[in-house]
Order: structure tokens, then C-alpha cells, then sequence
């Protein structure tokens, strides 16, 4: 019972979306202020969830009716879970385990997974040209996530629970670390699907990508578990590399994500990749190096 | 009743330029520029039909944008507010005799409102955007 609770209502589901909301809140009004604009009012987000919820769902004619319909709802309930085991390490850290560290590691990638049957599954080319592009973009930016990842844990010496990086000290002070969290910055953006790495979306090029044939409810579900990532992506990232997940670290963390969605342009699928294979890796084969050296 | 109350609160904007001589669309990207800022009242533009509430229809309907134009109205999520942009599109303007010109807008799928204006000013456009607003929360 109380497992439930915490899944749908406290760090879980309901916590994290509210959280993900403000965040999705804050995002749009910092992007109004930087174009001199006076952006959407506070409940924006939820007035568009709520919109998205009483619009008709309508399935395209030679869609895969059961992948469609499943993988928003995939997608939503995977983030939320992921949501809860960190949310779960901030407010209640007797309750996080040993490895909970992967498992959202893993959990964070089913909602881009997710996001790729939806968009194959579609019928619809821009779809499946978003759909290849999303998977490509997992492909780079998962290989950097998991060198972060080896960094942390060699500084910490095999340290995998969550709720003890509150504890020892910040991994991102360290010289390895510093590169480690400089990484998982840009990765960060990466799987958030901000500017500049929204190929797969790209709204002005091939008008939402793996979203474009999903109206309604099933929009609905995908908005809601990007508000939940916004909430926990930046979360985590906090806890990793700053130590602790305070409201100032994690708007910290928002805002340095906000302004390089907008002041950056869209970088092609191919430079995506060129970027995390080819310039980031090395890097973190240094960091990897220096970290076991002890820097 | 009020579940329209809420779609007025967001409407995303899906623009169905059909044969558009580019002065109706470039006056839809100054209502979104900051000096108007549509975001404020939750108005965005969007690029699929899939995913808007509002469609502006703008230039003339012409023998090959017909079939299309019903298409995209009958492929779109309903309640879907349909507005008449500019004198071509409310009324066939200036191509009235032309022998490529089929039927106004609103002799082929239903019209909430209509901008008229060759173009219409941003002032126009928000004012029919209150209109279609008015009409939607059942006050007109």
C-alpha cells in the first residue's frame, strides 16, 4: 500500500509531474524573457495537459493500433518510475538500495525507447525519419551517459546508492569529476531532447517527428512523461555530481539546460553523433584515466 | 460547455496556407513576434493537424489544394475551430473570376470566424481570435 502511494502520489507519479510542470513552466517563461517576451502564466502546462485530455484520439488508418496506443503510456509509466526511485533516495533515503543508480539509468532510457515504437509504429514517414534519428540520438548520447557513470562510480569506489552521494563529498570538486559532470551536462540535454540536439523532433524540419501522428490523450501521456523527465533528469544529475538535489542546485541545473536550448542552433543527426563519438568520447576516456589515477 | 472553457486557455494553431501569396503568412509569424506575444494566452503554432485546436486557413482554395484542405479538416482531433484568414480565403478576394478558383472556404468544411484584410492587420488577428474565444466559451 504504501509502495503504491509512493509510486502514484508522493515522489512518484503525481509529486513529479507537479514538479515537472513548474520546471516546464519556468522553462518557457526564461525562453519568453531571453526573446523579450512576457511568456505563458504559471498553470500554462497543465491548461495544455488538460486541453490534450478532452480533444478526440484519433488513430491513423494503418498505424499498429496496439504499439501506438501502448507507447505513450509506456513512456509515462516508465519515467514516473524512475521519478519515484530517485525522488524516493531525496525525501526518504532509508528506502533506497544498493544499484538503484542503474536501474534509473535504465528506466531513463525506456521513455526515448518508447518514443521509438510510437513513432515507427505510426505510419507516417517524418515519423519513422524521427524515429531512426531518436535512435541514433540514444546511440550517442548513452555511451557518454555510461562513461560519466563509470566516473563517478570510480571516484566514489563502487558507490551505486543514490541516497549516499548526499553524504560524501561532491564528485563534480574533483578534477576527473569536473569533466565527468561537464559531460553529463551536454548529455543531459541530450536526453531531454532540447536544442541543439531536438533532431528527431525538430518542429521546423519534420514537424514533431515521432509525435506527429499523436493527437489527444496519447499526446497528452507523451507531454506528461516530458515534464516527468524535466523533473528527474536534472534531479539526478544534481545528486550525482553536486551532491544532494537542493531546489537552488536543481534550478541551477534547469536554467544552464534553458539557456543553451536557446541560444544554440540545431546541430544535424550526423554532427550529433560526430560530437559524442568522436570529441566527447576521447574526453571521457581521460576522465576515466585520470579518475583511476586518482585526480 | 466548460471542457471548451479549457481549450481556450490553449489553443494550438495549425496554418493551412492553400495557394497563399505569402502577405497572410508572414502577418500570422508577427502575431507570435515579442511585440504581440500570442504565448501569453497559451496560443502556439504547431506543425501537424494532429495536434492543433485552431486551423487558419489562408489564400485562395484552388483546384488542387480542394481535396487537401478537406483532408486535413477530416483528419484533425475535433473540437477543431476553423477560421477564414484574409479577403481570399473569406471571400476569393481579388481571384473571384479566376478560372482556377473553386468555392470559399466556407462553402466546403464549417468556419468559426473570419479575418478579413488583403492582409489583415496582428490587431485583426487577435481580434478574431477573441471572437473565436467568445464563440467556444458559448458567450456570443
Amino acid at each position: 500500500m504504501t509502495t503504491l502511494f509512493h509510486y502514484l502520489i508522493f515522489p512518484g507519479l503525481l509529486f513529479a509531474l507537479a514538479a515537472g510542470m513548474i520546471a516546464s513552466w519556468i522553462e518557457r517563461k526564461v525562453t519568453a524573457r531571453v526573446q523579450w517576451r512576457v511568456g505563458p502564466p504559471l498553470l500554462q502546462p497543465l491548461y495544455d495537459i488538460m486541453k490534450l485530455f478532452i480533444k478526440e484520439n484519433i488513430v491513423p488508418e494503418h498505424a499498429h493500433y496496439l504499439t501506438f496506443a501502448a507507447a505513450p503510456l509506456i513512456s509515462f509509466v516508465s519515467a514516473g518510475l524512475a521519478a519515484t526511485i530517485i525522488g524516493m533516495s531525496i525525501f526518504f533515503p532509508s528506502h533506497s538500495f544498493q544499484g538503484d543508480l542503474i536501474v534509473v539509468a535504465y528506466l531513463l532510457v525506456i521513455p526515448p525507447m518508447a518514443l521509438i515504437l510510437g513513432g515507427a509504429a505510426s505510419a507516417n514517414p517524418l515519423a519513422s525519419l524521427g524515429a531512426s534519428r531518436e535512435m541514433k540520438m540514444v546511440l550517442s548520447y548513452e555511451l557518454i551517459f555510461w562513461i560519466a557513470l563509470i566516473v563517478v562510480w570510480i571516484k566514489t569506489g563502487g558507490q551505486l546508492n543514490l541516497s549516499l552521494f548526499a553524504v560524501k563529498e561532491a564528485v563534480g570538486a574533483s578534477f576527473s569529476g569536473a569533466i565527468a559532470f561537464a559531460l553529463m551536462l551536454i548529455t543531459m540535454q541530450a536526453k531531454l531532447g532540447r536544442v541543439p540536439f531536438d533532431a528527431s523532433e525538430a518542429e521546423t524540419e519534420i514537424s514533431g517527428g515521432p509525435y506527429i501522428e499523436y493527437s489527444g490523450p496519447l499526446l497528452g501521456f507523451f507531454k506528461m512523461s516530458q515534464h516527468i523527465m524535466l523533473a528527474a533528469v536534472p534531479a539526478l544529475v544534481s545528486i550525482i555530481f553536486l551532491g544532494g538535489a537542493g531546489v537552488g542546485r536543481y534550478v541551477i541545473l534547469l536554467v544552464i539546460v534553458i539557456l543553451a536550448e536557446n541560444t544554440n542552433p540545431r546541430l544535424k543527426i550526423t554532427q550529433c553523433l560526430r560530437l559524442f563519438w568522436f570529441f566527447l568520447l576521447p574526453a571521457g576516456l581521460i576522465a576515466i584515466i585520470l579518475a583511476t589515477l586518482g585526480y | 460547455m466548460d471542457k471548451l472553457k479549457i481549450l481556450t486557455k490553449s489553443i494550438w494553431v495549425f496554418h493551412f496556407g492553400s495557394a497563399a501569396c505569402n502577405n497572410c503568412d508572414i502577418e500570422i509569424l508577427d502575431v507570435l513576434t515579442p511585440r504581440f506575444d500570442a504565448e501569453r494566452f497559451g496560443i502556439k503554432l504547431v506543425g501537424s493537424i494532429k495536434h492543433a485546436d485552431a486551423m487558419l486557413v489562408s489564400g485562395i482554395i484552388t483546384r488542387k489544394t480542394a481535396p487537401m484542405l478537406k483532408e486535413i479538416y477530416s483528419m484533425s482531433p475535433k473540437p477543431l475551430a476553423v477560421i477564414a484568414f484574409g479577403s481570399c480565403a473569406s471571400s476569393q478576394g481579388m481571384f473571384k473570376n479566376s478560372c482556377m478558383r473553386t468555392v470559399p472556404v466556407d462553402e466546403m468544411i464549417p468556419v468559426d470566424a473570419y479575418i478579413p484584410g488583403c492582409p489583415p492587420r496582428p490587431e485583426a488577428i487577435i481580434d478574431g481570435v477573441v471572437k473565436v474565444i467568445t464563440k467556444l466559451r458559448g458567450e456570443l
